[in-house]
């Protein structure tokens, strides 16, 4: 393990994807072919858009579980609205308002009612779909309208043979990164997240900051909710109450991205997607059961998380703070 | 002649009598018994989850049907949690409604609730999806009939000696809903009858349309000759039909489901090239007579099981009419 010890978990995961996907190039033909390679990162796209959303509440030190429930519910809306006369863009910038809206409300809980994030944004993401399901529109799937046929392009259209989800991915990981690294709040966010006493005594406007951490990813989720909902012409709402946000941490945990906070960037989401994306490629072509799927996908990350533990050792800060 | 001539008089007599009466107009015998034997009653209805268009044709079809005759219709909507569906059976049962119509999310989990709900005397109406226990009724798709159809039309389709490529996919929903189960049992009857047919991929998807993209995406990529892919819901099919779009490929897309007006729609601009419809209006209508010929016969719940398969019709852009699909009701 020593010859491991100065990797991180991130190039942990890298290097099970490179590993993975010469496994698969190997046997199956076919793996390794553009078309194949452009249509699993396109698979995993959206995926990897919600683990920037989630990545970056996430280094800030909290997380919103209320992330595909408030997606789902303020896309659905803004279709709904859409199917029902309005124009398109005025229904997207009021689906957008109302997510945007919700987000802030989770910043306001966690920052200044003082709710772990975890509590607050489960009840919030439960009351967001109930609300949504029982006054904003009235189906499970709403689809999109005839008139609305323009937005597809986006999910399902191609610029320059690359299909346009994809672009998007990198347009928003771009943004995250250069938040991050160059934006003040960017910074601020990192500081609050890797010890918010001691960066609200370097004068870091803590509370706010929390705040803008949720709507940011209120933000991303919106754009994560249209790129699916042109994808496959609907919205389901039934996102909300699945598994999906699970997914959406994993890929965030799994690149490397510690609960803990103030570590990690959005290279880790990206190679956490990546090995996500190459794993249920595979699997598909593989043509294997669901069901076996689901054991090997929880076999691999598992794999990635002990061979983490046991190469990073939980240190005394971690030890002290706990992970979540 | 004396004493016949009273008797035609009496014979006249009682004719005009008898006439005079039929002018009052007689009253139906069977009248009162029918909708005294309704008033009161309850009809508790708990889906997989309300909110898309088979659980929501058959609740308006049901209420449509039942509440005028003084029916309490209610619904219990455990919305895809099949523990917060048990629950609510369990309640149920103590709470004795006099019918239970169950849309069962697979074939176990309700069993045993089924059972427990028949022998507390409520009778038990099953929706389309089954559960292993058979109840008082059945109302739904023949599936394994249905299976076997759509591995005909297949075969039709893609057979080498019909031009095809011989490659199919399918796509399933849920692998243990009763759905997919005997479907997949029909579908492997035909395709072991025909080896020139390659099932290439057999994949579920979890009736979410995201996930069955990806799957057929992916599968296009492997097998740019494939012919058909057979989809398990339209609902969750317009994903298929996304990927199928994007590739660009020509691809026989056949779905299924309850021949909403979207399916229509989707048929109509090309979405879908098939869809085998199972009427949800008319499923709703059988349910309804079944449930008023419980009430009437009064027997003990469980005494007789009935199954009444739905007529499939494969609906195609040439052969649909305006009346294919039907509408929900709008929400009041």
């Amino acid at each position: 393990m020593r010859l491991l010890g100065g990797l991180s978990q991130e190039q942990i995961v890298f290097g099970l994807a490179l590993l993975l996907c010469l496994g698969f190039a190997l046997a199956l033909p076919g793996f390794l072919t553009t078309n194949n390679l452009l249509n699993l990162v396109r698979s995993v796209s959206i995926l990897g858009i919600l683990g920037v959303a989630m990545g970056l509440v996430v280094i800030g030190r909290g997380i919103d579980l209320s992330l595909v429930a408030l997606m789902s519910a303020s896309v659905a809306w803004a279709l709904h609205l859409s199917e029902s006369g309005m124009p398109l863009a005025q229904a997207l910038a009021i689906g957008l308002a109302f997510s945007l809206f919700v987000g802030a409300a989770n910043g306001w809980l966690v920052a200044y009612v003082e709710i772990p994030a975890i509590f607050a944004t489960l009840a919030v993401g439960t009351l967001v779909y109930g609300f949504g399901r029982y006054f904003l529109f009235d189906l499970d799937v709403v689809y999109v309208a005839d008139s609305a046929r323009s937005l597809l392009w986006l999910g399902q259209g191609t610029l320059l043979g690359i299909p346009l989800p994809i672009f998007l991915f990198a347009a928003v990981c771009l943004a995250g990164h250069l938040f991050l690294r160059y934006a003040r709040s960017g910074r601020y966010l990192r500081a609050v997240g890797d010890n918010i006493l001691a960066a609200r005594i370097t004068g870091v406007p803590v509370r706010p900051n929390i705040v803008l951490q949720y709507v940011l990813t209120s933000l991303i989720g919106y754009v994560a909710g249209i790129v699916t909902a042109a994808s496959v012409a609907s919205m389901n709402t039934r996102l909300a109450i699945s598994t999906y946000v699970y997914d959406v941490i994993l890929v965030v945990v799994l690149g490397g991205i510690g609960l803990s906070g103030g570590k990690g960037g959005i290279r880790n989401v990206v190679v956490g997607t990546l090995l996500i994306g190459v794993l249920l490629n595979g699997m598909t072509i593989m043509d294997i059961q669901y069901t076996v799927q689901n054991v090997i996908k929880g076999v691999i990350l598992l794999t990635a998380i002990v061979i983490d533990t046991i190469v990073n050792p939980r240190d005394e800060q971690t030890a002290q703070q706990g992970d979540i | 002649m004396k004493p016949s001539k009273t008797a035609l008089i009496a014979a006249a007599l009682a004719f005009a009598a008898g006439t005079a009466g039929a002018q009052e107009g007689i009253d139906d015998p069977t009248r009162a018994p029918y909708y005294e034997s309704f008033v009161g009653k309850r009809v508790a209805y708990v889906p997989v989850a309300m909110g898309f268009d088979l659980t929501e044709g058959w609740a308006a079809g049901l209420k449509e049907a039942l509440e005028p005759l003084g029916i309490v219709f209610e619904i219990r909507d455990p919305n895809w949690s099949t523990d917060a569906g048990a629950q609510a059976i369990t309640s149920l049962i103590s709470e004795k409604p006099d019918v239970i119509v169950v849309h069962n999310p697979d074939v176990q989990s309700y069993a045993r609730l089924l059972k427990k709900a028949e022998e507390a005397g409520i009778y038990v109406v099953q929706v389309n999806m089954r559960s292993s226990y058979s109840t008082d009724v059945f109302v739904g798709a023949d599936y394994v009939g249905m299976g076997e159809q759509i591995g005909q039309r297949l075969v039709e389709k893609c057979s080498p000696a019909n031009g095809g490529s011989g490659k199919i996919a399918i796509t399933q929903g849920v692998l243990t809903a009763a759905a997919s189960i005997y479907q997949m049992q029909g579908i492997t009857n035909v395709l072991s009858q025909h080896p020139e047919i390659e099932l290439v991929s057999n994949q579920a998807a979890d009736w979410d349309s995201t996930k069955a993209k990806n799957i057929a995406a992916t599968v296009i990529q492997q097998h740019p000759d494939l012919c058909a892919i057979a989809g398990f819901w339209d609902v969750m099919d317009v994903g298929t039909a996304a990927a199928i779009k994007e590739s660009g490929k020509d691809v026989y897309l056949l779905t299924q489901g309850g021949g909403n007006r979207m399916a229509c729609d989707n048929l109509a601009n090309g979405t879908y090239s098939e869809v085998v419809v199972y009427f949800v209006p008319g499923q709703a209508r059988d349910m309804a007579t079944m449930i008023k010929h419980l009430l009437q016969l009064k027997q003990p719940a469980g005494t007789t099981k009935t199954t009444l398969f739905t007529p499939l019709t494969f609906l195609t852009k040439d052969n649909m009419t305006p009346a294919s699909c039907w509408d929900l009701p709008p929400k009041s």
